[in-house]
C-alpha cells in the first residue's frame, strides 16, 4: 500500500471515531441552556452520545434558515434518523419514545404527559428569567419561587408519597423524572433550600443523580450546559433578533 | 357516567377549543360542565389549573398531555413514531400560531394592530407556506401518511382562527383553500361547524372579562 492510502484510511477511521458519519444526533442551538437543554439531558439520559453545532453570530441562524433545514425558521433542531426534527416538545417526544422513556402504554403517556407539561410550564420561568428587563427580575423570581413551592413540587411529591415507588410513573425511568430532576437542579441554583419541606423529592433527586447516565451528565467535561450569566444575553439576543 | 368525555372551562374557546375540535373531529360527544369554584378545592385540578377533561377514570390537565391522549385514543397520531414526529412538529408549530391568537384579545389597545400584524406576518410567513408546500409537494389530501390526523385538525382550526381576523389570508395559498374545502367537508368536521355544535364563538369583550376576574392571581 502505498504511504497515500495509508493516511486516506487513517484520515476515515479518525472520522468515524469522532462520528462525522458517526448517525449519532446532532443538535444544533446557541451555546447554553434555552429550549434545548431538556433535549440534553433526555438523550444523555437515555445514554445517546451526540454532537452540538452552536450558532455564535446572527449568520448562523441565517445560513440554516436559507438551507431550509428549519422548518418554521427556529431552533431547536435536532437532526436524527435522516429527519430534521424542530420544536422542543416533538423532539423530546420522538427520543422518549425511541429509547422507551415515554411508558408502557396510552395512560402511562397521559401521566408522564401531564407531569412534563407542568414542569414546561415551570421550565418557562426558570428559562426567560435572565433574558427580563431588570425592574421584572425581583417580581419573577418571586414568582417562580412561588410556584415551585407551591404548585409544582407538592404536586411530585404526592405522587411519589401515594405510589411508594422510584420513578414518577410505571415504575421506571421516564421523561417526566429526568425533566423533574432537571427543574429541581435549576430551581436550588438559585434557592439551595427549596426542597426543605419536600424529603421524597430530597431522595428522589439523590437517587436519579446516581443512575450512571444521569450521574455521569452530571460531572464536569459532560454536554450539560452552565446557567446563561446576565453578561452573555446581549451576545444571545443578536443572534435571535430579527 | 355517561362515558363521554367531561369538559371543565370557561364558556368560550380559550385553551380548551383546540380539545373540542380534535374530540368533534375524532366523532366523540362531549358532556360539558360549567364552572363551578368548588371544583377548584376539592383536588381536581393537578396544577389548580383549567382546562380539564375527565376521559377514561382520568381527570387530565394540560392542553397538549389531553391532546395527546385523545389523538392516541382516536388513531389520530400517525401510524408509527416518523409519522408521529411529523404530525407532533406540524401541531407545535401551528400551536406557536394560535398562542397569538389566544393573547391578542388581551393586547393593551395600543397594541392591538401591531399584534394583529404580527398574526398576519407569521401566519403567511412562517407557517402557512409551510403547509402549502406539504400539501403541494406529496399531492394527498391529508398533511401526514395520506390520512386524517391530529395535524389536519389543528390547521383547520388554525385557518379558520386566522381568516377571522384577516378574510384574505389564504389569498396565496391554493393548496391550503382546497384543504379548508376538503376538511369543511369531512362529516365530523362539517357537523362541528354547524350551528348548535360545542364550537364558541370568538372571544369578545365579555369573555375577555370574564377570564380576567376568574384568572385573577
Amino acid at each position: 500500500m502505498a504511504a497515500g492510502d495509508c493516511t486516506a484510511i487513517a484520515e476515515i477511521l479518525r472520522n468515524q471515531a469522532r462520528g462525522t458519519m458517526s448517525g449519532k444526533p446532532k443538535l444544533h442551538y446557541f451555546n447554553g441552556r434555552g429550549r434545548m437543554e431538556p433535549i440534553r439531558w433526555l438523550l444523555a439520559a437515555a445514554g445517546v452520545e451526540f454532537e452540538e453545532s452552536y450558532l455564535e453570530k446572527k449568520e448562523d441562524l441565517t445560513k440554516l434558515r436559507k438551507d431550509g433545514s428549519l422548518l418554521f425558521q427556529q431552533v431547536p433542531m435536532v437532526e436524527i434518523d435522516g429527519m430534521k426534527l424542530v420544536q422542543t416538545r416533538a423532539i423530546l417526544n420522538y427520543i422518549a419514545t425511541k429509547y422507551n422513556l415515554y411508558g408502557k402504554d396510552l395512560k402511562e403517556r397521559a401521566l408522564i404527559d401531564m407531569y412534563v407539561e407542568g414542569l414546561f410550564d415551570l421550565n418557562e420561568l426558570l428559562m426567560m428569567h435572565v433574558y427580563l428587563p431588570a425592574d421584572q427580575q425581583d417580581q419573577n423570581f418571586a414568582n417562580m419561587m412561588d410556584k415551585a413551592e407551591n404548585r409544582y413540587f407538592p404536586v411530585f411529591e404526592k405522587v411519589l408519597k401515594d405510589h411508594g415507588k422510584d420513578f414518577l410513573v410505571g415504575n421506571q425511568l421516564s421523561k417526566a423524572d429526568v425533566q423533574l430532576l432537571e427543574v429541581i437542579l435549576m430551581v436550588e441554583e438559585d434557592k439551595p433550600d427549596i426542597l426543605a419541606k419536600f424529603p421524597l423529592l430530597q431522595s428522589f433527586k439523590a437517587r436519579i443523580s446516581n443512575i450512571p447516565t444521569i450521574k455521569k451528565f452530571l460531572q464536569p467535561g459532560s454536554q450539560r450546559k452552565p446557567p446563561t450569566r446576565p453578561e452573555e444575553v446581549p451576545d444571545v439576543m443578536k443572534i435571535f433578533d430579527p | 357516567m355517561s362515558g363521554k368525555p367531561r369538559l371543565t372551562y370557561l364558556n368560550g374557546r380559550g385553551r380548551m377549543e383546540s380539545i373540542r375540535w380534535l374530540l368533534a373531529a375524532a366523532g366523540v360527544e362531549e358532556e360539558l360542565t360549567g364552572f363551578p369554584s368548588p371544583l377548584l378545592l376539592d383536588g381536581s385540578l393537578l396544577f389548580q389549573q383549567v382546562p380539564l377533561v375527565e376521559i377514561d377514570g382520568m381527570k387530565m390537565v394540560q392542553t397538549r398531555a389531553i391532546m395527546s391522549y385523545i389523538a392516541g385514543k382516536y388513531n389520530l397520531h400517525g401510524k408509527d413514531l416518523k409519522e408521529r414526529a411529523l404530525i407532533d412538529m406540524y401541531v407545535e408549530g401551528i400551536s406557536d400560531l394560535m398562542q397569538m391568537i389566544l393573547m391578542f384579545p388581551f393586547s393593551p389597545p395600543d397594541a392591538k394592530e401591531k399584534n394583529l400584524e404580527s398574526i398576519k406576518d407569521r401566519a403567511t410567513n412562517r407557517y402557512f407556506p409551510v403547509f402549502e408546500k406539504v400539501l403541494k409537494q406529496h399531492g394527498q389530501d391529508f398533511l401526514v401518511g395520506n390520512k386524517f390526523s391530529w395535524a389536519d385538525v389543528q390547521l383547520m382550526e388554525a385557518i379558520l382562527a386566522v381568516e377571522e381576523k384577516v378574510p384574505a389570508v389564504l389569498s396565496g395559498f391554493p393548496q391550503l383553500q382546497v384543504f379548508k374545502t376538503k376538511m369543511s367537508n369531512m362529516p365530523t368536521i362539517k357537523k362541528f361547524l354547524q350551528p348548535g355544535s360545542p364550537r364558541k364563538p370568538p372571544p369578545d369583550a365579555h369573555y375577555v372579562e370574564t377570564v380576567l376576574k376568574v384568572f385573577k392571581k
